[in-house]
């Protein structure tokens, strides 16, 4: 785990989305968002915990913006 | 045995009374408390419009295009749930239909694309007008413009039956709103709500990304209600007889009866109808009991669980103590594995099939769940290499939450409850090579035939 990560600050409003039909497994979210996201062996996204911690949030939409297929998104979550 | 009273029908469900103070109508229970296959026990075939409308008499439609929240509260008073695999309450998913703007579409689900299940294909067969009371019922409730039923291309009987009945029953005039009869392609993921909606708007038969859910924008962009037919036909008894009387049967937190199709190692195979809650012993009783000592039984369908005799026949069919045993309802499935025959390459030959029905939109169904069929074959034909245990339940833990629909989700259960069920059966495999059992006749009915490679999705 990296010192940016912390599970104490999970609370925070927003959720990691991906359109599974969309995706095809390019991998950059994974590059851009470690903390969240991992790769299976064929290279499609794994995320434990969808939920985003504050300080990474800019991380994430950095993420979701650079997705070639448009397939991730950030969600608000409901109270 | 209580007889139907077709003179004291529709009394309250038009009307805005709370739901508590409806009585209880004495409701059509036939012999075994059958309900919806009350018809066949009177006369062994199926029902027609005339013979219905004496037992039934027509359903109470009620007034106007609004949504009706009358019916809406009976149906939830009922508890109700879907009977079509997900047990979702169906009162709440008709009020959050009925509360979208606009009128609404109502999807009549008669796909049955699980292959161990026929209770909704005997259904249409024995009581096509209960199920199409129940369409219009639904149709009414939610405030729908459009009533589509879908039946699949691999029954053109059934699709020619059901086409008279929509015929017979405009001639009488008794539908506010035709019904649109389709044939779809049969794969196993054809049958998910949003493959009948891309399919009815135009697409192919895949599942969809999520959201938006049908219930927000489904056929047309409308709010569109998808429910299985056998859901369809206890609503329409609901709303002639009452939730109290639906009540009558099942127990509180399991009310009501339901379609089950059991198959495998019992004397009579078939489809029965049960109160909620009855143990599975029972119903495999029903069905003549075992005709052979039992291993396991697979209850759920081919998306279900393996759950050892002795303790599947203890557990009441209903979806809470399904879930505390780690089951489900499924569509009502049960498939009785003898002693004997082999749980490894039952559940291979299961896994093959659901990889080559995949929509492979996926990732976990592209790669994911080929490469656990793959897997499974290789254990069941005893020919392990050093890794494959480890790599199987790796990639058995990886497919479920991972696709657009819940294909990847329900393979994977199938995967690792076999691999629970069947230990003695996985060391065996590992150490010695294949069973006995493993080269016997098969017990689940998998089907062979072109899948949606070769006969494509629209």
């Amino acid at each position: 785990m990296t010192p940016r990560s912390s599970r104490t600050s999970r609370t925070a409003g927003h959720l990691l989305g991906i359109d599974r039909v969309a995706c095809d497994g390019r991998g950059l979210c994974a590059e851009l968002l470690p903390e969240l996201v991992e790769l299976d062996e064929w290279g499609y996204p794994v995320i434990h915990d969808a939920r985003v911690p504050a300080e990474l949030l800019t991380h994430a939409r950095r993420a979701v913006a650079a997705c070639p297929v448009l397939a991730l998104r950030l969600d608000r979550a409901r109270a | 045995m209580n007889q139907p009273h077709p003179d004291t029908l529709p009394a309250a469900l038009t009307r805005a009374v709370p739901v508590s103070t409806l009585p209880v109508h004495a409701g059509p229970d036939g012999p075994y408390g059958s309900r919806l296959l009350h018809g066949w026990f009177a006369t062994g075939g199926p029902a027609g419009l005339a013979e219905h409308l004496g037992r039934y008499g027509q359903a109470p439609l009620p007034d106007g295009k609004r949504p009706s929240m009358p019916l809406i509260h009976a149906v939830e008073e009922a508890g109700l749930t879907g009977r079509g695999g997900a047990a979702f309450p169906t009162g709440r998913k008709l009020r959050s239909v009925a509360e979208r703007r606009g009128p609404a579409v109502v999807v009549v689900n008669g796909m049955e694309s699980e292959p161990a299940s026929q209770k909704d294909e005997s259904l249409l067969h024995l009581a096509p007008h209960l199920v199409l009371d129940g369409s219009a019922l639904a149709a009414a409730a939610v405030g729908a413009a459009a009533v589509h039923l879908c039946l699949p291309r691999s029954r053109a009987d059934q699709v020619r039956a059901l086409l008279a009945a929509v015929e017979e029953r405009g001639r009488a005039g008794i539908d506010r709103l035709p019904v649109q009869v389709h044939v779809l392609p049969h794969h196993y993921v054809s049958s998910e709500e949003t493959s009948l909606v891309r399919w009815l708007n135009g697409g192919e038969a895949r599942p969809m990304a999520t959201p938006p859910r049908p219930f927000e924008k489904g056929v047309d962009g409308r709010p569109t209600l998808v429910d299985n037919v056998e859901t369809l036909a206890h609503l329409a008894l609901i709303a002639r007889y009452g939730p109290a009387w639906f009540r009558s049967a099942g127990r509180p937190d399991a009310p009501g009866t339901t379609l089950v199709t059991v198959s495998g190692a019992v004397r009579s195979p078939g489809v029965h109808e049960i109160p909620l809650g009855t143990p599975v012993g029972a119903v495999l009783e029903l069905s003549g009991g075992p005709s052979w000592p039992l291993a396991a039984v697979l209850v759920g369908g081919f998306f279900g669980s393996w759950l050892p005799a002795d303790q599947a026949v203890r557990v009441p069919f209903s979806k809470a103590e399904l879930a505390a045993a780690g089951a489900g309802p499924g569509a009502g499935v049960l498939v009785a594995l003898p002693h004997g025959a082999c749980g490894l390459t039952e559940t291979a030959r299961v896994l093959d099939y659901l990889a080559a029905q995949s929509a492979r939109q996926c990732g976990p169904c592209r790669f994911g769940l080929p490469a656990v069929a793959e897997d499974f074959r290789l254990l069941a034909g005893g020919r392990p290499d050093g890794g494959l245990m480890d790599r199987l339940r790796r990639r058995v833990g990886l497919l479920p939450g991972r696709g657009a629909c819940r294909h990847p989700d329900g393979a994977s259960r199938l995967a690792a409850t076999a691999l629970a069920t069947f230990a003695d059966d996985v060391r065996h495999h590992e150490r010695l090579g294949p069973c006995p059992g493993a080269t016997g006749r098969p017990v689940i009915p998998v089907p062979g035939g072109p899948g949606p490679e070769q006969e494509g999705w629209r």
